[in-house]
């Protein structure tokens, strides 16, 4: 079979040296996205395990295997934990979760955990769409803007340029920086005119890494135009699935003239780790601790 | 908060604003758009705050270039009546 260069692995990690048994609260996020799935344990706030898998065609049984997936080994049942979010476009879908809660919501409470409290502008470049958020120290959203009716800016769109040019998703980003000079970007915001036009410039005798520059910088300038609307403010972070592609996160730095802040887990978990972060204060709120 | 709901395509950028801070869900709105654009409920993405607010029905957010056309004529525009029924002022177009 042929190499599918979108391909992008899954994966779990479990926090070393931390006893979940002697937990108060076991809360737990469940994050369905378009493209990929991620469920965040935590125990009594910390982090303690967390997985990153593909979405397939159903959502709750993409719920369920990722879940699987986190608690692997780990000993955790579900009846063992307290209170479950659902988030993500696939969020009522998640069959044992407790409450569904919005991604907005809980990308701007996982990316104040993730980043500290210092982070104001929150860009989520997501599988099918992007948001750009803007929240204040206890990471409760001021500002958002989500676009999901355009791929331009996405996963899904680095996706088909993988495909287009045979080049492995995780090697794009630094394989983009393989250019003599900078290319003018892509003119076309939609993927797939964007796609039409790198296929032009592919049979125009253009090499691989310098199409791939030009689509990343048209795709940084595409998302930069979004945080313009609500607002680029000190310090500033990407989450998502692109925030692994540093030939994007670079080139959007370059445009806006402020580094990105860097990420201490992976980046996909953001809003999985807000769900878990709002299951844990409404476990706290059922039981009357706040 | 400020909830932006709409999208940015080829051909410009579309949001209804609504300023959460100052909308108190009076819901004067909601039957002040002649196209069900507007309803109001719970706040998707205040999962804490108690009362409800003013959103653009999730049917519409992704059409409002073409929900809104109605009210916005080329010549001799109104004002808008979302937002003329807003007391707080909560409620702005981006185009």
């Amino acid at each position: 079979m042929e190499r599918e260069y979108w391909r992008w692995p899954e994966s779990r990690w479990t926090a070393p040296g931390i006893d979940w048994k002697s937990g108060e609260i076991l809360s737990a996020g469940v994050d369905v996205g378009s493209v990929s799935s991620q469920v965040v344990v935590m125990v009594d706030g910390q982090i303690f395990c967390y997985s990153n898998i593909r979405t397939g065609s159903d959502s709750p049984e993409s719920a369920r295997k990722a879940m699987d997936k986190a608690l692997e080994e780990t000993g955790i049942t579900l009846k063992d934990l307290h209170y479950t979010v659902g988030t993500g476009y696939g969020r009522v879908n998640v069959p044992f979760a407790d409450r569904a809660i919005t991604e907005i919501a809980c990308h701007a409470r996982g990316a104040n955990f993730m980043y500290g409290p210092s982070v104001r502008t929150i860009l989520d470049m997501g599988g099918q769409d992007c948001k750009a958020i803007h929240c204040d120290s206890k990471g409760k959203v001021t500002n958002f803007l989500m676009n999901d009716k355009c791929a331009a800016g996405t996963g899904r769109g680095m996706e088909v340029f993988a495909d287009l040019l045979s080049i492995p998703i995780e090697e794009m980003g630094s394989l983009s920086f393989k250019v003599e000079e900078e290319p003018d970007p892509v003119s076309s915001t939609c993927v797939v005119f964007a796609k039409s036009e790198a296929v032009g410039l592919l049979r125009k005798g253009w090499p691989k890494e310098k199409v791939l520059a030009a689509y990343s910088s048209a795709m940084a300038h595409r998302v930069v135009e979004l945080l313009e609307r609500i607002g680029i403010e000190k310090e500033f972070a990407v989450t998502g699935g692109i925030a692994k592609n540093e030939g994007v996160v670079k080139r959007i730095e370059a445009e806006l003239g402020i580094k990105a802040l860097a990420p201490q887990h992976d980046t996909q978990i953001a809003g999985a780790l807000g769900g878990a972060l709002f299951a844990k204060a409404l476990v706290e709120k059922q039981r009357g601790l706040r | 908060m400020l909830a932006h709901y709409g999208y940015k395509d080829g051909s410009g950028d579309y949001f209804i604003i609504i300023d959460t801070d100052k909308c108190d869900g009076c819901g004067q709105c909601v039957p002040a758009c002649p196209f069900g654009v507007l309803e109001v409920g719970e706040d998707e993405n205040d999962p804490f705050r108690e009362e409800p607010v003013a959103k653009v029905s999730e049917f519409h957010r992704q059409k409002i270039k073409y929900s809104c056309a109605p009210c916005k004529p080329m010549k001799k525009r109104k004002p808008l009546p979302c937002m003329h029924v807003c007391v707080p002022k909560a409620i702005t177009h981006s185009w």
